[in-house]
């Protein structure tokens, strides 16, 4: 009951008023602060947390407001940044169209991995997607171009339609900016949509969905390949950053390092991936001249956050508030 | 009391050095490795003292230098090494980046220090591609790279009498690359490749293969692998009682490290070469028993290298009074060095350093006096044999005249 008295209030709500002022309101502040963000700290770093801030958020738009819990997706965002760093590099392309050319790839993946996959629930489906991601990672680490465990390296950074140099950073943070800035603002409308409001209503409960005449698997395969294209964008944007793409972004550990960034965050928010993505990533970069104590405080986090906030930070800020963030 | 040495030196500098140091000049150097990882050991906080003692035994202050040493942890993971490096170089005034174990962040290091015109003096990496298809005119080579292993172990087996290799390869480019370089060098000394076997990465069960060696007739197997594989394949073979049946087993990437974790009862009779062991003289021995004070462990061969590059490094630095990547490696490139633990050798062109390699046999139990008392030497590689030889486009000393 309680279920579809949100949708049927939300739903309205989202679509005559748009966006609700609070939510403007941290979009209008978040661009400020990102806009100020590369001359207080630097550049690349920002660069990092963005990429994963995106691929956390489309991590969640699949777990979160799909209701699917995938443990491949570094192979979209793996599989999307060997892409466009080999059309960057050997291709000659410039970074705009490898960016695409690497989110398409992960899209075409996506579609093929989803297919199969969304035929099973739960545990199944997790592991069926864990299975095809370590497929991906075998033919990362076999394939030729993808240069073994040494990765793609030294990836040209190119000319942004073929005039704008990326050799600065602070030009490369604004591209880097406008891409995932505008992948989250397209995750927040997809989220919104009425398509997004029927996935709730899957997440909450499949058979009465498929009772009102939805065709659940359509809807399930079509989030799936949404979320594995914008995984993929993130992924194929961090390859044209570092001027590499490597093993690490296909690997398993790549795919519950997102997990982890999505539940810290809070799960099925809309800021909580932001959130989740911006601490790993800080730990990870700040913490890296203390050396084994990284992972061992990002496991301690992590036992924390399940203990004490299990609707992780942003969730629990959401619920102090009583809105939906 | 800085500042009253400095004037000191200045006043020296000035009628004795090419120098014409002012003030005291800063050099900062960057320790980048795993810290946490597989190659903690090997490398890790180890490198760092490696570094410290050498910028003390060098005599740094005295001499006019005010050396700083950052450290940090990639993580093995080649965006967590790009990023520390970018950010060292560009915000942190970092002049040199050392050590890189792990060979994916080896190359985007040595990408990014040519970019900033550092000085990348490695010591943890093995990839020949460092000094062959991405060269760097700021890019040295320290220590070891795969085809120096898989040419020491190789040969120096082969001439002993092990002549029927059997290869045990992880089935990646990096096992497959290792396992191509040791059958050239084992075919040009007269052996024979009897069979080889590919096993998946990583791998924990080796018992079928390893039989299959045992019935190939071959009397050496050639591990092509790294790291915990290594160490696992070792320790079946162990079990399976292969060294006993008088097959010998040679490891073609391994450390100090590995061998002391897994102790002589299981690696007796394990041939494999390095650069380095602290039990070759007196100066190896005093300079080890320093490390080993500080760090707790006999150094490795990678801490060796990080020592013998820093002290080199800054010669060069002292020499052409700048920090300038280009300028100070092709300096190092130009003067020989006479190490303590590396004895003497050179920079070569391409950046790729050169000294002796060192065949060693794991002791056995009975023969080893010490918990570090672990190999035997059996033969001396010169380093004009053991490594590859340098390829025309790496060769920076026509490019920078």
């Amino acid at each position: 009951m309680a279920t579809t008295e949100t949708i049927s209030n939300a739903a309205p709500a989202a679509r005559s008023a748009g966006m609700p002022t609070l939510h403007k309101a941290i979009f209008a502040v978040l661009l400020l602060v990102l806009v100020a963000l590369p001359f207080l700290v630097y550049p690349v770093f920002a660069m990092k947390v963005m990429c994963f801030a995106l691929f956390a958020a489309a991590f969640n738009l699949l777990l979160g407001f799909g209701g699917l819990l995938s443990f491949g997706h570094a192979a979209y965002f793996g599989g999307a940044s060997y892409v466009a760093a080999h059309a960057a590099k050997v291709w000659g392309f410039t970074p705009e169209l490898a960016v695409l050319t690497g989110t398409a790839a992960a899209a075409v993946l996506g579609l093929a991995i989803g297919f199969l996959a969304i035929r099973r629930q739960g545990i199944y489906f997790a592991m069926v997607t864990l299975a095809f991601a370590q497929m991906v990672f075998f033919f990362a680490l076999q394939a030729e171009f993808t240069g073994g465990e040494d990765g793609i390296q030294s990836v040209p950074r190119g000319d942004l339609f073929g005039l704008i140099s990326l050799q600065n950073n602070l030009v490369l943070y604004f591209f880097v900016l406008a891409i995932t800035f505008g992948g989250i603002l397209l995750i927040y409308r997809i989220i919104h949509s009425p398509f997004g409001q029927v996935l709730k209503a899957i997440r909450e409960n499949e058979p009465r969905a498929v009772s009102l005449g939805y065709h659940v698997n359509r809807y399930k395969l079509m989030v799936f390949v949404l979320s594995a294209t914008l995984a993929g964008l993130a992924g194929a944007t961090k390859s044209q950053v570092f001027q590499l793409a490597s093993l690490t972004d296909v690997h398993w550990s790549m795919s519950g390092e997102v997990v982890l960034m999505t539940l810290l965050g809070g799960m099925g928010t809309i800021f909580g991936p932001l959130v989740g993505a911006t601490v790993i990533v800080t730990m990870q970069n700040y913490l890296a001249t203390l050396g084994a104590w990284v992972t061992i405080i990002q496991g301690i986090i992590f036992v924390i956050s399940v203990l004490l906030f299990r609707e992780g930070i942003v969730g629990v800020i959401s619920r102090w508030l009583r809105r939906p963030l | 009391m800085i500042r009253r040495l400095a004037i000191g030196t200045a006043a020296i500098a000035a009628i004795a050095g090419p120098g014409f140091a002012q003030d005291a000049m800063d050099v900062t150097l960057g320790v980048l490795n795993d810290r946490s990882g597989t190659y903690a050991d090997l490398s890790g906080e180890g490198s760092v003292i490696a570094a410290r003692m050498a910028v003390e035994d060098f005599g740094a202050e005295e001499k006019g230098l005010n050396v700083e040493i950052l450290s940090a942890d990639h993580q093995n993971k080649p965006d967590v090494g790009s990023n520390i490096a970018r950010q060292w170089y560009d915000q942190e005034g970092v002049d040199a980046i050392l050590d890189v174990p792990t060979s994916s962040v080896a190359l985007a290091v040595a990408d990014i220090t040519a970019q900033n015109n550092g000085v990348f003096l490695n010591s943890g990496a093995g990839s020949t591609e460092l000094t062959r298809g991405q060269c760097q005119p700021t890019t040295v080579h320290w220590t070891y790279d795969t085809a120096a292993l898989a040419k020491g172990t190789g040969q120096a087996v082969t001439q002993a009498g092990g002549d029927q290799w059997f290869f045990l390869t992880a089935d990646y480019a990096f096992g497959h690359s290792l396992e191509e370089n040791t059958a050239r060098v084992v075919e040009e000394a007269g052996g024979e490749v009897v069979s080889t076997v590919r096993h998946p990465f990583p791998a924990t069960d080796f018992s079928s293969f390893l039989l299959q060696a045992q019935g190939s007739g071959a009397n050496v197997i050639g591990l092509a692998n790294a790291g915990g594989d290594t160490v696992n394949a070792i320790k079946q073979a162990s079990e399976f009682g292969i060294t006993q049946s008088g097959i010998s087993l040679a490891a073609l990437l391994m450390f100090i490290s590995d061998v002391h974790a897994l102790g002589t009862e299981t690696a007796q009779g394990l041939q494999l070469t390095e650069a380095f062991y602290w039990d070759q003289n007196d100066e190896t021995r005093e300079w080890s028993a320093r490390f080993e004070e500080q760090h707790g462990a006999k150094p490795t061969m990678v801490h060796a290298g990080v020592y013998s590059a820093t002290m080199h490094y800054l010669r060069a630095v002292e020499a052409t009074g700048s920090t300038e990547g280009e300028e100070v490696v092709a300096q190092m490139k130009q003067t020989e060095f006479d190490d303590p633990l590396f004895g003497e050798g050179h920079v070569r062109a391409d950046g790729r350093v050169i000294h002796d390699m060192y065949l060693f046999e794991v002791k056995s139990p009975d023969a080893s006096e010490g918990e570090w008392d672990l190999y035997e030497q059996r033969a001396v590689i010169p380093g004009e044999e053991a490594f590859l030889p340098m390829i025309d486009e790496c060769d920076f000393s026509q490019q920078a005249g």
